[in-house]
């Protein structure tokens, strides 16, 4: 099964209270998705550099050999913010290099998010308490895309939840299984230099759009390419640092519904997820249709 | 339907559990009397309002889940909001109305009774339909009627694609377009007795202002009915 929820503000005026909005919808999916739970949130912008979001399963992992390694082989500043399992890197090094070190040289840490504004955090667990050891309630941001997993394929681990990143401040949340992921994960590490870190399909889906984004294409084109790239079934919820984007496979068979009012749009995999957010009397609510791109933008 | 001189039972789903209120209406399931129900904030949740079995008159104010009325006998049900996938499911007598959209699935394999949907039904409307009516006064998305056997589904909007796919004896009328027929669909001609039936259904569904002169109707090729010699080298 699995359940999605994500939500959008469209203006600035209720960032401060994302987290507070999006934690019931996420902890609504709880029947949909009991084994582990993942969020994305779009917060807090670095000017200067980037933030990486990094987990690592070892309690006693040391972050500041982590942190002295960046800084000495890359010669760039570097600083940590810790939260549970994962931890927060703000540095000044190119997303490339930095990444590319981390990988080489902590081969057990895993690399969630990088990006300017993206934040990824994803553990096993009920989703009420991956809100709470996070604190994902109390954050505040423009956007959230989150995901509740039941297991159907690939393990139940950290790093086999969603939301998935393949690039900057992209994540890519999906309901549903892709039948042609092995042979896209083929092509896209032959012509376009992906690189996967799990078996799952969605992390292929995500580095599709990944891969249309670099070619050019905007957000909404990148998922209308996926009508033709993607076959298997799927509801996918897509972010990026200003967009928000849901697409359905033509047979839509994984349940969707969106609703959007002059403040925000908001997405569930059922209506349930929606039914505590402000002003959701009066928002006009709807199913997506199939194969159909919807996306907005930051005003 | 209104509670006018009526004992009005009212649940609030946000204080009571969902069982608690199915149970509740389903109190007065075998009764021959009207109990007249308003439930409160369903906020979403599945299966509220099943199982029941009396003319009981309910009325949910807002947004219903999965399986909304699902396994209907008797019971006039009312959503003032939309409904989840399967609003109907398998109703066998009595009449159902939505006033908003509703998702997929909706009236499936429903033996009898009336659903009637004021907005929109999304895929697969009235699969495998088995003898009661559905009329949408918006739009049916994809694969609508797939394999229904009998029954009636009448669409005041657009069909989307394949409608009726492997359809038996169930009959549909849509005032709109249709996207595609599925396979062994076809549109047949409206006779008089299908004239007769239309308006029927379309002033039980509240559409009097509606022409039946408006209407196509489709129904099965019956082509699909009987194994066909020249396929047995398959085999």
């Amino acid at each position: 099964m699995c359940g999605i929820v994500g939500l959008f503000y469209k203006n600035e005026g209720h960032q401060e209270s994302l987290g507070r909005m999006f934690s019931p919808m996420l902890e609504e999916m709880t029947d949909r998705g009991p084994d582990s739970a993942g969020v994305a949130v779009y917060r807090n912008p670095v000017v200067n550099g980037i933030k990486m979001t990094l987990f690592c399963g070892n309690p006693d992992f040391d972050w500041d050999e982590l942190c002295d390694c960046l800084r000495n082989r890359l010669e760039v500043k570097v600083e940590r913010e810790p939260n549970d399992t994962h931890q927060l890197i703000f540095t000044d090094a190119d997303a490339r290099e930095a990444v590319d070190l981390v990988e080489a040289e902590f081969p057990d840490l895993q690399v969630m998010s990088v990006g300017n504004i993206i934040e990824i955090y994803k553990e096993t667990g009920l989703p009420k308490d991956v809100i709470t050891r996070f604190g994902i309630d109390g954050m505040s941001g423009s956007h959230a895309v989150g995901h509740t997993r039941m297991a159907t394929e690939s393990a139940v681990t950290t790093a086999g939840s969603h939301p998935f990143s393949t690039g900057p401040d992209l994540c890519l949340v999906h309901n549903g299984s892709l039948s042609n992921h092995n042979r896209l994960r083929d092509r896209l590490v032959r012509t376009a230099g992906a690189q996967f870190r799990t078996e799952n399909d969605t992390e292929v889906a995500a580095a599709y759009i990944t891969h249309r984004l670099q070619e050019g294409r905007d957000l909404h084109g990148a998922l209308e390419d996926c009508i033709a790239g993607l076959d298997g079934f799927y509801t996918l919820v897509a972010g990026t640092a200003d967009g928000f984007a849901v697409l359905r496979d033509p047979i839509a068979c994984k349940p969707a519904v969106l609703a959007e009012t002059p403040d925000y749009v908001a997405f569930g995999s059922e209506y349930r997820a929606l039914a505590t957010l402000p002003g959701i009397r009066d928002a006009k609510v709807w199913e997506p249709e199939p194969a159909h791109v919807y996306s907005w933008g930051l005003n | 339907m209104d509670g006018d001189g009526v004992n009005i039972n009212v649940i609030d789903l946000a204080k009571s559990t969902l069982r608690e209120t199915n149970t509740i209406l389903q109190s007065v399931n075998g009764s021959a009397e009207s109990a007249y129900f308003r439930v409160l904030n369903p906020a979403g949740a599945h299966a509220i309002a099943c199982g029941l079995d009396s003319p009981a008159i309910v009325e949910i104010e807002g947004h219903a889940g999965y399986f909304c009325a699902g396994m209907n006998k008797s019971a006039r049900v009312r959503v003032n909001g939309n409904a989840g996938q399967g609003v109907a499911e398998n109703m066998m007598s009595g009449e159902i109305r939505v006033h908003g959209d509703v998702s997929q699935s909706a009236g499936a394999t429903a033996h009898g009774g009336l659903l009637v949907i004021e907005g929109n039904a999304a895929a697969r409307c009235g699969i495998s339909l088995k003898g009661a009516d559905i009329v949408v006064k918006g739009n049916v998305g994809h694969m609508s009627m797939f394999m229904a056997q009998a029954g009636r589904l009448v669409v005041l909007g657009d069909a989307g694609e394949a409608l009726g796919d492997s359809l038996y004896e169930a009959r549909i009328y849509v005032r709109g377009g249709v996207a595609s027929l599925g396979a062994d669909c076809e549109e047949k001609p409206m006779l008089g007795e299908h004239r007769e039936e239309l308006r029927k259904l379309l002033d039980r569904a509240g559409c009097e202002e509606i022409s039946e002169r408006d209407f196509r109707r489709y129904g099965s090729g019956r082509s699909l009915y009987n194994f066909k010699v020249e396929n047995v080298a398959e085999y």
